[in-house]
């Protein structure tokens, strides 16, 4: 497939809003609808994909070939196309997860069924998923080396379950230029959700990039939901108004680069330096150099003002060329892991719930179950701070017990699910909470992050426009 | 000189990549930004979380918004879906770092005294 170098757009708007709708696949169901509704917006984006995200859509695939997308999206975009169509908004989303094909063809379903037969078109943009790839391109010499040990992925090829590579805004921008009102990705960043709609309204050429790097920013920005507009945030956490009702972050970007991060009038949160400089930091790595398929943008270039309540204005930004590797997104299966609780009750909590841990990891002993890893924390007392938190007072109300393990054999793990309730007759006393049952056994997917050479990724991407 | 919370000079927000969490601590007030700079190195944010960092820990300046971004590696017993650990995603080694203590001139301490915390509740007059 070929791209188009420069991009032009046929609208000449100066401001450009896109609206976040979701920032992550669990999200604020109805964030997308208020967004929609609740003011004048240009675009949606909805972000569903998280690092393991992606394993999990494989595992649906592969037990249902219709599967592997966010399937929140469908009953979503019945609900709003009908709005989307008479507002002339444009809705963009990595949605499609490892199956974007079928995720369009039931949201082409779910358009008729609203009603919008023959009104909108849907893009989806494929070639982000190598995984039925992987041997020819280890055989050409793509060695997809774990990007922090060094390790090449042939030592565990025969545990991959999904490799997919990141997309820039490109693919997006081809569908958008071919008239797609609703454009479905697989492993697009999330950042380009946001700043293709700007590369293409204001038609920025792929050079230009101190104006995609903006677009990076705004993209960061939006891309996590309400953590930009109040939600999550730690300063003066207690003055937040209304996050029953959080408004999700708008950017109305300008044609220079420059943009306002705001959110709909009357809705809750707030948008303020502090909660626009949390998300700037959130998942930061060097500040100097955010790398992304298109631009490497400089975050230590940003500046901020303040423009009224509820209005931060972003501008300055730097950016330089990208590098000549796109990163994958490798999901290997590694072993199986359970979680135990307990809750033990006062006095002496902590010391109780210790001895019971102390009770367990010997009788697992005799057992002779080997883990590669056991795990106790004392939530109420260590398990978010550890030895931050000190030692425990005699008189603390109540701590739950929490004992975790994994390895590689599975019935070891099964058969610690079966060692917890055990404990609640033949161990120490004033113990509770285990009506729950056994733990559950889950399969774990480690994460492989890799770098690959673009140019043999680029020539199997595709753009599909079709009406709904 | 007195020694007061980094709580009371700072807010944060904390995540992961992998096995590595990130926290970006950013000053409530640009004029205590440099304070931060001097005493927030990486070494003392090692020494700060002792056995709950394995890794290095790096240290990023973002002077345009009076912050600095921490990585710390091998915080998270693997990361993703292989830690065992409640906070698997990194997102409460923000408070984490808060506690820590620095030094700081005694005006600052009185200005920035009770910061980062809700305050108390007025009681109700009646009773």
């Amino acid at each position: 497939m070929s791209i188009a170098r420069g991009v032009r757009s046929t609208r000449s708007a100066r401001t450009v809003r896109i609206a976040s709708g979701q920032g992550f696949w669990g999200d604020d169901l109805d964030a997308p609808v208020r967004q929609v509704r609740g003011g004048r917006i240009d675009y949606l984006m909805l972000d569903y994909l998280a690092e393991v995200t992606m394993s999990i859509m494989r595992k649906q695939q592969l037990r249902d070939p219709a599967a592997g997308y966010a399937r929140d999206f469908v009953p979503l975009m019945e609900r709003i196309i009908g709005d989307c169509v008479e507002r002339d908004i444009r809705v963009v989303t990595n949605a499609g997860g490892v199956n974007p094909s079928e995720c369009a063809r039931a949201v082409a379903e779910a358009g008729r069924r609203a009603g919008a037969g023959g009104r909108a078109r849907i893009g989806v943009v494929t070639g982000d998923d190598i995984v039925d790839r992987l041997d020819d391109l280890i055989a050409a010499g793509h060695p997809l080396e774990h990007m922090e040990s060094g390790e090449p992925l042939e030592s565990v090829r025969h545990l991959v379950r999904s490799a997919n590579v990141y997309l820039g805004a490109r693919p997006i921008v081809e569908a958008l230029r071919r008239g797609a009102r609703i454009v479905v990705t697989g492993r697009s960043t999330d950042t380009a959700l946001t700043y293709a709609p700007m590369a293409w309204e204001f038609g920025w050429s792929w050079d230009a990039y101190d104006l995609l790097a903006s677009g990076v920013v705004a993209g960061h920005i939006n891309e996590c939901g309400a953590q930009a507009s109040g939600g999550n945030c730690s300063a003066d956490w207690w003055e937040i108004p209304d996050l029953a009702r959080v408004g999700f972050p708008i950017i109305e970007a300008g044609p220079d680069g420059s943009f306002v991060v705001t959110k709909h009038p009357g809705s809750g949160g707030v948008v303020t330096l502090r909660t626009v400089k949390e998300q700037l930091l959130y998942e930061m790595g060097d500040p100097e150099s955010y790398i992304t398929p298109d631009v490497t943008a400089d975050f230590t270039t940003i500046r901020l003002a303040r423009q009224g309540p509820d209005r931060i204005r972003v501008h300055g930004i730097r950016g330089g060329p990208p590098t000549p590797f796109l990163k994958v997104s490798v999901a290997c299966s590694a072993g199986y892991k359970a979680v135990g609780t307990l809750v033990y009750a006062w006095p002496d909590a902590a010391a109780k719930a210790r001895a019971a841990a102390r009770i367990l990891r010997e009788r697992l002993d005799r057992l002779g179950l080997a883990f590669d890893r056991v795990l106790v924390e004392l939530v109420g007392w260590d398990a978010t701070h550890g030895h931050l938190a000190g030692e425990p007072p005699p008189d603390l109300p109540e701590v739950q017990l929490r004992v975790g393990v994994r390895g590689q054999d599975r019935a070891a793990v099964e058969r610690f699910t079966r060692e917890i309730a055990p404990l609640v007759l033949t161990g120490p006393p004033s113990v509770t909470g285990f009506a729950g049952g056994r733990p559950r056994v889950q399969e774990m997917v480690a994460y492989w992050p890799a770098l690959i050479e673009r140019t043999v990724v680029e020539p199997h991407l595709a753009v599909d426009v079709f009406e709904v | 000189m007195p020694r007061i919370p980094l709580l009371e000079l700072a807010h944060a927000r904390s995540g992961d990549k992998g096995d590595t969490a990130n926290i970006g601590l950013i000053a409530y007030d640009p004029m205590d930004y440099p304070l931060i700079l001097e005493q927030v190195t990486a070494d003392r944010v090692k020494h700060h979380f002792g056995s709950l960092v394995r890794g290095a820990v790096e240290r990023f300046e973002l002077d345009n918004l009076y912050a600095v971004n921490f990585l710390l590696h091998g915080a998270l017993d693997g990361g993703g879906t292989v830690s065992l650990m409640t906070d698997a995603q990194g997102k409460v080694f923000s408070t984490a770092l808060l506690r820590m203590e620095i030094e700081v001139p005694e005006e600052v301490a009185t200005r920035v005294a009770g910061r980062g915390r809700q305050p108390a509740r007025r009681k109700e007059s009646a009773s």
